[in-house]
């Protein structure tokens, strides 16, 4: 079965990219940025590809791997380089100068929603699972409350998007520890639908900034599809 | 006995002769970095030698704790020395003295009389450069209380001959999250109290955006000499912490004789070397943050402070 030797490293490397992957979440909301967040997504999304290997390992699940894979393949690459072509090079470089709160407030309310995510947790890891639990459920439960926050509190139209990848990078990550054995259809099915968000997204984000030649969503009053005036 | 005495006194000197050389070399690394050659790494020595052999004026409005303050500025770091382990991984004849929090009330007693001093001789400049200073200082504080607190509750001390223990035995222990996470925080807090890049440009000698060195404004000849030792002593052994009890706990004298002890020397500077880099990274490829960004600075060292905090207290 298992090597007893091996398996404290591998739980302590995952519980190391727990650690950085909650770190990554809260920095998206804080970075001004837009570059920076982007970057911080594809890092956050190679930090769940790697806790899906590291898990993998831990399991000996080659369905594990699978996912590491296809998540590495569509999040860590395929998203920026959709991002990086489709949107304007105005959109990238510009910075959020202004948030709807300021940013140590909009960090500790961050700190605040992840301990209410690892309360939240406890009972919820106590009845059981699979492998890295522990780590997995509590980390991706805070991610998902923190992405939740970002998508809230951000005016940009693409920090606000990767508030909500980011939730769903963190529902992920909890759920490669509590159901590692999803089927694998389930999985593609998503991360193609990740793929086809971004890219609604980004064509949603185009009109947008054509019109009013801004991508502030703070600054939009009305959604609706007549010309503004 | 008397052998745990001199190593104590042996790991001052260390600290007494090497720190000028560690802002030499950061110096002349980062203007290698500009592409300029620099001065010479040892031109810290000079300065100190120049400032000695100087004429000290004393402003005549101003009170004792102006004359009493480069002392107490020099003092306090070599005080630290005494707690932490600078060449010895067991503890020496001080090191049950005072613990971790107490090395950092002993080095923040000097920050105090720093700050008293720079508003004790009314030059304009020095009160503002004091405010600042107490400004980053208070908000450095949480950070360091959750540190010092997640360090000693993963590590079961605050000794720090003890805490960096924890860290060496089982491999695994070195990669907990929580311990990574304190890493980096630790990080940040150096650079704030160090008065390093993002928070602080120590090479820089614009009077209006000066936070740290504005205090030493005033003084000259030996004052001058003292506070700039005082200063890199601090540096230096704010990284000696930083490195032989939480990042690189390896490599340091593990039996009495005096041999080993002296075989650390080399490999304690080769450590701070490698920390000298990082540093000299961070100080070319970071642009000074504005004052009233350094709470968002803070703030996010504190997060990870925190994120650390909880990945230990919640470990289920």
């Amino acid at each position: 079965m298992h090597d007893p030797a091996a398996v404290p490293w591998l739980e302590s490397l995952n519980a190391l990219t727990g650690g950085l992957f909650l770190l990554t979440a809260f920095g998206l909301v804080a970075l001004r940025q837009v570059y920076g967040c982007l970057r911080l997504y594809v890092i956050q999304s190679i930090l769940l590809a790697s806790s899906a290997f590291l898990l993998a390992a831990l399991d000996h699940s080659w369905h594990l791997v699978a996912v590491g894979v296809l998540d590495a393949s569509t999040k860590a690459i395929a998203v920026p380089w959709v991002f990086r072509r489709a949107l304007h090079d105005e959109v990238q470089t510009r910075r959020e100068i202004t948030q709807v709160l300021n940013v140590p407030t909009a960090l500790l309310l961050a700190l605040a929603l992840a301990i209410v995510a690892y309360l939240l947790a406890a009972p919820l890891v106590a009845a059981g699972g699979g492998r890295g639990v522990n780590v997995n459920l509590p980390v991706g439960l805070a991610g998902l409350f923190v992405g939740g926050l970002t998508a809230a509190l951000r005016r940009e139209a693409v920090p606000l998007f990767l508030g909500l990848l980011a939730m769903e990078n963190s529902s992920f990550f909890a759920g490669i520890a509590v159901a590692p054995d999803l089927p694998l259809l389930a999985e593609v099915a998503i991360a193609f639908d990740v793929l086809i968000l971004v890219l609604v997204v980004n064509v949603l984000t185009r009109a947008v900034h054509e019109h009013i030649g801004t991508t502030k969503v703070g600054a939009l009053r009305t959604l609706r599809e007549r010309e503004t005036r | 006995m008397a052998q745990r005495i001199w190593y104590n006194v042996l790991q001052m000197a260390v600290v007494l002769v090497f720190s000028p050389l560690m802002a030499g070399v950061l110096n002349r690394l980062k203007e290698i970095v500009q592409s300029k050659r620099g001065p010479s790494i040892f031109q810290p020595y000079r300065d100190l030698w120049k400032y000695f052999h100087k004429d000290e004026i004393v402003s005549r409005e101003s009170s004792w704790i102006f004359r009493f303050t480069p002392y107490l500025v020099f003092v306090t770091p070599l005080f630290v020395t005494l707690l932490i382990p600078v060449l010895t991984d067991y503890p020496l004849f001080f090191a049950f003295m005072g613990d971790m929090l107490g090395g950092g009330f002993v080095l923040a007693l000097g920050g105090f009389f720093a700050t008293l001093a720079a508003v004790d001789t009314g030059n304009p400049y020095g009160p503002v450069g004091a405010s600042r200073t107490r400004m980053v200082g208070f908000l450095a504080e949480p950070v360091f209380m959750i540190v010092f607190f997640t360090v000693s509750f993963v590590a079961g001390s605050t000794i720090p001959f003890i805490v960096q223990q924890r860290w060496v035995t089982p491999p695994s222990n070195f990669f907990e999250p929580s311990h990574i996470l304190l890493l980096l925080a630790f990080l940040m807090l150096i650079l704030a109290e160090g008065g390093r890049i993002p928070v602080d440009n120590p090479s820089g000698h614009f009077e209006l955006a000066m936070i740290d060195e504005s205090k030493s404004l005033e003084y000259s000849g030996r004052g001058m000499a003292l506070m700039k030792w005082g200063g890199q002593m601090k540096l230096f052994v704010l990284s000696c912490i930083y490195l032989n009890v939480l990042v690189t706990p390896w490599g340091l004298a593990h039996d009495q004789a005096l041999g080993s002890v002296l075989l650390a020397i080399p490999f304690t500077l080769l450590k701070v070397l490698a920390f000298v880099l990082v540093l000299v990274v961070i100080e070319s490829s970071m642009a000074k943050l504005r004052l009233f960004r350094i709470s968002e600075f803070l703030g996010a060292a504190f997060i990870t402070s925190v994120a650390a905090m909880i990945m230990r207290l919640f470990a289920f």
